[in-house]
């Protein structure tokens, strides 16, 4: 065998009380396409940080084809040939692209030979891209672009990428693993985080496993099923979720005419958007981010107010009703980011309990709150979704994502919700707890309650939701049943294509 | 009315606008790079003190404002001691420094008060100087209004146009991303909190050293205030700086040449003038969508 491009023997990386990497040994051959997988907080993230030089492992070294190999810090990694695209992107809303990508390369040539340089490299690869344009304005395919081409203008033997497709639309997805099979075909090594399993399957050919800080395994993602892979991550079988398949019943929640004007420079106004939501149904609301589902969760929520009868809950009008009113007549919302939105970071998860579940639990008395009921609530909010902290007394700040997640998820479901809505309720979660999450929606709609549910992870929507709608630059498409539509289908719809249907004629 | 010269005013306006417009400036590179540093009036009275007494010691106007910027730097850096390395509250810091700044020019400049400074003289720009009108207005000042207006230009140079401004202004932007990026964001800070330090410094320094020429305890009286102001109306733009310091010397003197021709309106209403009149034009100026650097304000901690 020839010598492999990257070589990593035995790096061992403690945080005080928590070893992220136990002795991680494997070798990543030129022009290979290598899977990490794991659950959160397995150390995928700060394996490859150690890679690209942004932490120094305690023990074990690395050879990058044969040489040894210890990058001080990420300019360094960037100068041996390696480079990395990040799961949160590394971008600068208020720089234009030229400018982004400049800063991420060590000697940039002069900015106009930049923006042509730009624009070559993007069209060669299929992911054209304007080096003008302010990046705040730009979508998630679009900013996970900048990233890639900065990276390429580097001409890099390594590439890493975190969670590249999570908020990628399937046309999107195809285009980018387009890209870079060329890039393997040019003799580029791809470093290859994710969480869908049957992507890995799709691009990668080889795997490491990842469980607790240690490798567990390898395997041949092509000839090992996604169910096999999961299994090994986890190291227990799980079950997917079940839905219990049952009619839908009254509308529960109905929305016409819905426009709001954008509530910020990088936001995005809604217009008329329209829904009806059924008793004991899941509606799926996809889309690519940034495309109005912030802003509708927030009309919804009752963040943002809107004329009396746009929004009907049970058929009496409640547009003009704030947040705490809306959870007292039984409509509850769990938004997207967790830390700061759905949760506030330094409070602990007894008083995040509180914040939300204060008015349909009775958390208080005369304006005074009942400490002791707060608490059983958060403690049985732990209890019940399995919630990994040591009490309910923990800041929300200190969770691993996918616990706080987790608890956000729980806190709403078991306050009984008539109406939940919730936005990307399994982002960034391992798939264990996201199996543990999409079941308890379910449970949730099969006792009757209406579940919005959005999303940019299709595969969830088509698991859980009865029927499917897109968001698309703020406007929403027509709902129709998830189980007749195919993949093809629903990228249309995301796209814009609103009506699909071919003229009759 | 009558009694009031467009000449003269004008070149009045060009010196009075120098303290706030060199202290915004500092400010501005500052918040640029994240970090909200509300310790100008005190950075700048330091200055003032620091300046006049090395002007009146060493009998020279040149050192006096070296030492004025070393001053302001030197109080500065224990801002940046502060917020940047033992992750303080800038809010709170900032306003400590302030306090604490104003403290230290009172004992420092005792023995100073009734002093004369030694004179800074006045540019020669030869035939320019003496154009009718522009040579009054333009070309007989001292050499910090030049360097003032100089300075905006490099600072709206280097923002928009070097490596290191773009540096400066990812880090103040994203910092976490900055840093996933490989930039020293800490090293970046500080740097610009010194050159924040310096400039608020220099101001101060304008203030007691030729503007007044005195020495008197609280002499800044809240330029530190005005310059922080203009900085965020400014929408953190170096040229939107210097129209704010403009306007804002351009009333100050206004108000002051029509309470001398003795307007008949109440002294107090003027006093408020500039302020408001300020406040009002950059507030009107600042309904663009430029926004605050996306950083500013908030610690940076290299976790994990």
């Amino acid at each position: 065998m020839t010598t492999p491009l990257l070589s990593i023997n035995g790096l061992t990386r403690t945080y005080p009380g928590v070893i992220a990497n136990d002795s991680v040994s494997f070798d990543i051959q030129e022009g290979e396409v290598h899977a990490l997988l794991g659950e959160n907080g397995a150390g995928k993230s700060t394996l490859v940080k150690m890679i690209y030089g942004l932490v120094k492992p305690d023990s074990g070294g690395m050879s990058l084809r044969g040489a040894p190999y210890a990058p001080a810090n990420p300019s360094a990694a960037r100068a041996a040939g390696v480079a990395m695209v990040f799961q949160h992107f590394s971008l600068f809303d208020a720089l234009n692209v030229a400018e982004n990508v400049a800063l991420g390369m060590e000697a940039p040539p002069p900015m106009r030979r930049l923006a042509a340089r730009i624009r070559e490299v993007s069209e060669t690869y299929g992911l054209p891209l304007d080096p003008a344009r302010l990046t705040g304005d730009l979508s998630a395919g679009e900013r996970q672009r900048v990233e890639i081409i900065r990276c390429l203008l580097q001409e890099p033997r390594l590439l890493i990428m975190d969670e590249p497709t999570s908020v990628l639309t399937p046309q999107e997805v195809d285009i980018l693993f387009e890209t870079l099979r060329k890039l393997t075909a040019e003799g580029v090594a791809i470093l290859y985080i994710s969480h869908k399993l049957e992507e890995i399957r799709a691009l990668c050919d080889a795997a490491t496993i990842l469980r607790h800080g240690r490798n567990v395994g390898t395997c041949v993602p092509r000839e090992t099923s996604a169910r096999a892979m999961a299994e090994a991550m986890v190291g227990a079988s799980f079950n997917a979720p079940r839905r219990a398949g049952q009619a839908a019943g009254a509308v529960a929640l109905e929305v016409r005419g819905l426009s709001l004007s954008a509530p910020s420079a990088f936001g995005t106004a809604l217009r008329d958007v329209s829904l009806t939501l059924l008793q004991g149904e899941i509606l799926g609301i996809g889309g690519v981010a940034g495309n109005g589902q912030d802003e509708v969760l927030a009309a919804l929520s009752g963040e943002r107010l809107t004329d009396p009868d746009t929004i009907r809950l049970d058929g009496a009008p409640i547009g003009r009703l704030g947040p705490n009113a809306r959870r007292a007549l039984g409509l509850l919302a769990a938004p997207e980011e967790r830390l700061g939105h759905a949760a506030a970071p330094d409070m602990s998860l007894t008083e995040n309990a509180l914040l939300s579940a204060a008015t349909r639990e009775g958390l208080t008395r005369h304006g005074f709150i009942r400490w002791g009921a707060a608490r059983a609530f958060a403690t049985r909010v732990i209890a019940d979704f399995d919630v990994r902290t040591p009490g309910p007394e923990t800041a929300a700040r200190s969770l691993s994502g996918g616990n706080l997640q987790k608890f956000v998820i729980g806190r709403e479901v078991l306050q009984r919700p008539r109406v939940l809505v919730v936005n990307q309720p399994t982002w960034g979660v391992d798939a264990a707890a996201a199996a543990a999450i999409r079941q308890a929606l379910l449970d949730l709609a099969a006792e009757g309650a209406a579940i919005l549910c959005i999303s940019q992870d299709l595969d969830e929507l088509l698991e859980i939701a009865d029927r499917f709608a897109a968001l698309n630059e703020g406007r929403l498409s027509g709902a129709r049943p998830t189980a007749s539509l195919s993949l093809d289908e629903i990228g249309l719809m995301m796209g814009g294509a609103h009506d699909m249907e071919v003229a009759h004629v | 009315m009558g009694a009031i010269d467009p000449t003269l005013l004008l070149a009045a306006i060009m010196v009075a606008a120098t303290p706030i417009l060199l202290a915004a400036l500092g400010e501005l590179v500052v918040e640029r790079a994240g970090v909200l540093n509300l310790g100008v009036e005190g950075m700048m009275i330091t200055g003032a003190i620091c300046g006049f007494a090395v002007a009146v010691n060493s009998g020279s106007p040149v050192l006096g404002f070296v030492a004025a910027a070393a001053g302001g730097a030197a109080l500065s850096l224990l801002f940046a001691l502060l917020t940047q390395l033992a992750l303080a509250n800038q809010v709170a810091s900032g306003l400590a420094l302030t306090l604490f700044g104003l403290g230290l020019s009172s004992l420092l400049g005792q023995g100073y008060q009734g002093i004369k400074p030694p004179p800074t003289p006045r540019l020669d720009l030869g035939p320019l100087s003496d154009i009718p009108f522009l040579g009054r207005v333009l070309f007989s000042h001292d050499p910090m209004v030049y360097l003032a207006l100089g300075l905006v230009a490099a600072v709206w140079a280097l923002l928009k146009f070097t490596r290191a401004g773009l540096i400066l202004r990812a880090v103040g932007e994203n910092h976490d991303a900055a840093h996933a990026l490989g930039y020293r964001v800490v090293r970046v800070r500080v740097m610009a909190i010194l050159f924040g330090g310096a400039c608020a410094g220099l101001g101060g320094a304008y203030i007691s050293l030729i503007r007044v020429p005195q020495w008197t305890e609280g002499m800044t009286s809240g330029a530190g205030w005005i310059a922080l102001a203009l900085v965020v109306f400014a929408s953190w733009k170096a040229g939107r700086v210097l129209l704010g310091a403009w306007l804002f010397g351009g009333v100050s003197v206004l108000q002051l040449n029509l309470q001398a021709a003795g307007l008949a309106i109440p002294v107090e209403y003027l006093s408020m003038s500039p302020y408001l009149i300020t406040i009002l034009v950059l507030v009107i100026m600042s309904a663009d969508r430029s926004r605050a650097p996306g950083s500013l304000g908030r610690s940076f901690h290299a976790s994990q």
